[in-house]
Order: structure tokens, then sequence, then C-alpha cells
């Protein structure tokens, strides 16, 4: 079992998080966008193998942060909320 | 001497003390340049060597694979074939690959122990019986063998399941799939490789892609741990690393990888002679040829490359277990393991070409590849032979996720996820 460090409630089981996505997959802005744009948005994603940047929540609060990780060791190197800045 | 597979050489061979059997696949060296490449020697990409011989004539082809043949997900899997699916796109796709699956053994003269047992998916509520009911409305509408099941009729082919009052999944029915079953996954890639092979086509493992040649905007090649290999057709069936490989060859995919678990029991007399799917605990079960109990459930809960999946999925799959087949407390697990399955928004695969003219996709089978090797085979076969869609793998480009025109099965086709 594994603890993933929730940055407002501290090392939780695993199974209180859900996977929210790649960090820094902002929303598009504006009128006229191409259609890809908006594929790319809601579809596309770098899934890597190793060192990857992503959008948690944890289930239990309710607050959604930033966490880096490795997929393949599963090491969490970061934990942190999200600011009012976009996650880049 | 013995290449041909028969009642007949094994009788001899019986006589000759098993000296005389051949290597099944030729292992040679890689050669500089072929006319298609196929990247992966799972199931998808050792069917699509052999069909691009078979179908299209096109034996010049390698197929080039990181590790050994059938050691990804191909060889992990819990065996399940069947095409219970629910839009006319699905049934298609897993349609042509039960009927094929049905003359595989003929056609590749090997044994995959294709085993039609049947499989139910349960119902456990009025709600879930309608669902079903729609389910199995649309398949016979489409032309797919299915059946409404009754309690009773689950009683007759799993007696062993919990059926007590007091049952916290209790049975109100069920969806039966008779042709529906097992086969021997390692066969699977065995048999397609060693017919490839007779074909001509190059088999070569220990061979990783590092890298694409990418020339006048085209993808021309590969860099390998085993040398520079061109080719102006390339496929890929890499299953679990294809945002790797896409990375590489410079665009994304709309796919996540995750891990997904199985595990076996100690092999026990037979006990259970069909597939059983529950939806309320995500799990579904069967009994090898061999005796072992063979257990899968969802997805592991976290985007992973780590090939052995986590406790607290394998823990909830065992409780589930537990609640359908209480009889199985005694069992020991043999052993437990995981692959890396690709899992796609609308959990339907994508087959087309990539966003790098010349390379071809086959990817996104998620959890659900195994039953649709033959088809996946066909279908990349003829994207390489001809660069162009047929009707039936025309849904799947990867163009759906602009166009929005997705196929979600995930909840039609009854697959845990
Ligand atoms: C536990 C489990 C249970 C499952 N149960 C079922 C089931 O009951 N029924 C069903 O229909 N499906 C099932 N599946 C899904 C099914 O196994 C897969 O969808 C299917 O095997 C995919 O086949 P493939 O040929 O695309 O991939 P794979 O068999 O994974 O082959 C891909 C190959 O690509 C190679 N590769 C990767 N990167 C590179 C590289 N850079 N260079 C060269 N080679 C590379 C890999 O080594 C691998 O051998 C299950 C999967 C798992 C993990
Ligand atoms: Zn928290």
């Amino acid at each position: 079992m594994q603890l993933f460090p929730c940055p407002f409630c501290g090392p939780r089981d695993e199974t209180e998080f859900h996977f929210g996505g790649d960090a820094g997959n902002v929303r598009p802005d504006g009128a006229d966008l191409p259609i890809e744009r908006w594929a790319n948005y809601l579809y596309l994603r770098s899934n890597p193998k190793g060192a990857a940047r992503e959008i948690w929540v944890h289930v239990t609060c309710g607050e959604f942060f930033v966490m880096e990780r490795d997929t393949v060791t599963h090491e969490v190197l970061s934990s942190t909320a999200l600011g009012g800045e976009h996650a880049a | 001497m013995t290449r041909r597979y028969s009642a007949l050489s094994l009788f001899k061979e019986g006589l000759a003390g098993q000296t005389g059997w051949k290597q099944a696949w030729r292992s040679p060296e890689p050669k500089p340049s072929y006319d298609a490449i196929v990247i992966g020697g799972g199931g998808h990409g050792l069917a699509t060597a052999y069909y691009l011989a078979k179908n299209h004539g096109i034996a010049r082809v390698a197929v080039l694979e990181k590790g050994w043949i059938g050691g990804g997900n191909t060889g992990r899997n819990t065996t399940v074939v069947r095409s219970n699916y629910y839009y006319p796109e699905s049934v298609e796709l897993y349609g042509l690959a039960h009927r094929l699956y049905e003359g595989l053994s003929k056609d590749l003269n090997y044994n995959v122990m294709l085993s039609r047992r049947g499989m139910v998916n349960l119902c456990h509520s009025t709600v879930e019986m309608e669902m079903g009911a729609r389910t199995v409305n649309a398949m016979q509408i489409n032309g797919i063998d299915a059946e409404l099941f009754s309690p009773e009729d689950v009683r007759r082919v799993a007696p062993i399941y919990n059926f007590s009052p007091d049952a916290r999944f209790p049975v109100f029915g069920g969806i039966w799939q008779r042709r529906a079953g097992t086969a021997r996954h390692d066969a699977v890639a065995w048999g397609y490789a060693r017919a490839a092979s007779r074909l001509g086509v190059d088999i070569i493992q220990n061979c990783e892609i590092s890298d694409f040649i990418i020339e006048g905007g085209r993808c021309r090649g590969v860099r390998t741990t085993r040398g520079t290999i061109r080719a102006e057709r390339i496929g890929m069936a890499v299953a679990g690393h294809s945002s790797v490989l896409a990375a590489k060859a410079g665009f994304r995919l709309p796919i996540n990888s995750y891990a997904l678990q199985a595990c076996v029991s100690e092999p026990v007399k037979p006990i259970l002679d069909t597939v059983v799917l529950s939806p309320g605990t995500g799990v579904y079960v069967s009994q090898s040829d061999k005796g072992e109990i063979v257990i899968g459930g969802g997805l592991d809960r976290i985007p992973s490359y780590a090939q052995r999946g986590n406790l607290p999925t394998l823990e909830t799959v065992v409780a589930g277990l537990l609640e359908m087949f209480p009889i199985f407390g005694q069992l020991k697990l043999m052993r437990q393991w995981a692959g890396i399955v690709d899992v796609v928004p609308d959990s339907s695969p994508i087959i087309g070409e990539s966003p790098l003219p010349n390379l071809f996709l086959n990817c996104g089978w998620g959890t659900g590849g195994f039953k649709a090797i033959p088809a996946g085979g066909t279908l990349l076969a003829n994207l390489l032979a001809t660069g162009r869609h047929n009707d039936i793998s025309r849904p799947f480009d990867l163009d759906r996720f602009a166009s929005g025109r997705l196929i979600d099965e995930a909840a039609g086709s009854g697959i845990a996820h």
C-alpha cells in the first residue's frame, strides 16, 4: 500500500486519491479556436514513462493539487497545492 | 524434418523419440531494409505480419520486438475471447476477430486451443436486468449470438456461484454468449509467429526501437538496438508503450497507460466450465485447462508503467471473487502479475495513420485486445499494404477525437474499467 502526500492532509492511503490528468493542460480560451485545439485539450495526453507532473484530487478532503512522480518507480518527488495561477 | 503439425507427424515423432521437431520460427539477422516494418511482437504485431504476407503478398516484412514475442500483454492476459459489444462499429470489428478465431487453429496449423465454453455477464438488480435486455437486443439485431439468462439459467451454468438469500450480489439473470470462451494466449503469439515466418517474415527479438528516421516529413525507418532498419510503411502495435514511441515520432495520443492485474490459483479439479463476469464486483473468472482458477478484475487506479500491479486493486479483486464464489476461500493463489495497457477515453482501439506520414497505429486496445488480435492484424496489414482504411477500420481512426464520433464501449461491452 502506497501513501500519497496531500498538501493539506499529509500522507494518506493511495486509495483516497483520484488521478486528474496532465498538469499544465489549460483549458483553451477564445471564440474561434480550431477544432484540433479542443481535441488536444480534451483528449491528448503526454503519458510519460518516468518523470510526470500530474493533477490529482484527494477525494477525502476534495482538494486538487499537483504531484510530481515517477510512473515507473512510483516515487513521489513533490506535492504542491494548486495556486491561484495556472499550474504550469 | 517435421514442419507441419498433424496426427501423423505427432505419431512419427513419437516413434523417433521427438528428435525431429524444427524450430517453430526462424531468428534471422535484421536486413537493412524491408517493404514493411511492424513494431511490437505481441499478438497484433505478429498477426499483422502474417496477414501482410498471406492477404497482400508482402513478405519482405520484419517484426521488431524489444523483448521476446508474446512477452507483453499477449502473454499476460486472462485469455477471454468474446464479441458481446454494443455499437455497430465494434460489432463489425470484434465479430471479424471472433470469426477468424474460430478458424485460426486450422489456418495457422497451430492449435490455439479455442474453447467455446460460453460466458455470462451477471445482472445483480432489476435495473441491470433491463440494461442486460437492451444489450442482448442490440447484439441480436447486429447478428451476434446472445441470450438473456434467468436466475435458473445462471444456476445451470455456474452452480457454485453464491446464490444464498443474503448474498451481496444476488443474481437477477445475465447476458449469455455461447460462442464466447477462452484461447491459449501464448499459442496465439507462437502460431502467428510460426505461420508468418514460414511465409518469409523476419521475426527479430531483443530489438528495441529507440527512434524514428524522419526524412522530408515522412517516416522512413527506425533506429534500433540492432541497427538502423528502413521501410516505407511502418506499423506499430506496442500496446501500453504507444505514448512512448509517439513522443519519439513527435505526437501525442489520447492514451493513459495503466497496469492491469490478473492472478491464478493452484490447479484444482474441474469446477467451473464457463466464464463468469460480475459487474458488481468488477471481477471475472474462468478455469484454465490445467485446472487453475484464472482471475481478472479492473484497472489499477494509478497511471503506471510498473509492470507489477498494486495491492489495493488485488485486494478488491480477491474480495470480489469471494463474494461471488465463497467456495474459493480455500484456494491458494499461485501467481499474480500485471501488464501495461493503453486506455483510451472511449475504450475503443485506435487503428489508422498516425500524424507522422508512413507510420500507422494499432493501439488503444486497453483491457480487451486479446480477443481482437486476428482483426487488429488484418486491419493494420490492410492499412500498410494499401495506405487506406477499409470500412471496418475507418471508424477507429485517430480523427474521431477531433470529429467527436467516439465509439464509447465503456458501458456497452461490459468491460470492467
Ligand atoms: C492482466 C490482463 C488481462 C487481460 N485479459 C484480457 C482478456 O481476457 N481478453 C482480452 O481480449 N484481452 C485481455 N487483455 C488485453 C490484451 O492482453 C491486450 O489488449 C493485447 O494483448 C494487446 O496485444 P498487443 O499485441 O497490442 O500488445 P502486446 O502483447 O503488449 O505487445 C506489444 C509488444 O510491443 C513491444 N514493445 C514495446 N515497446 C517497444 C519498442 N520500443 N521496441 C520494440 N518493441 C516494443 C513489447 O515488448 C510487447 O511485446 C488483458 C490484459 C492484461 C494485462
Ligand atoms: Zn487532503
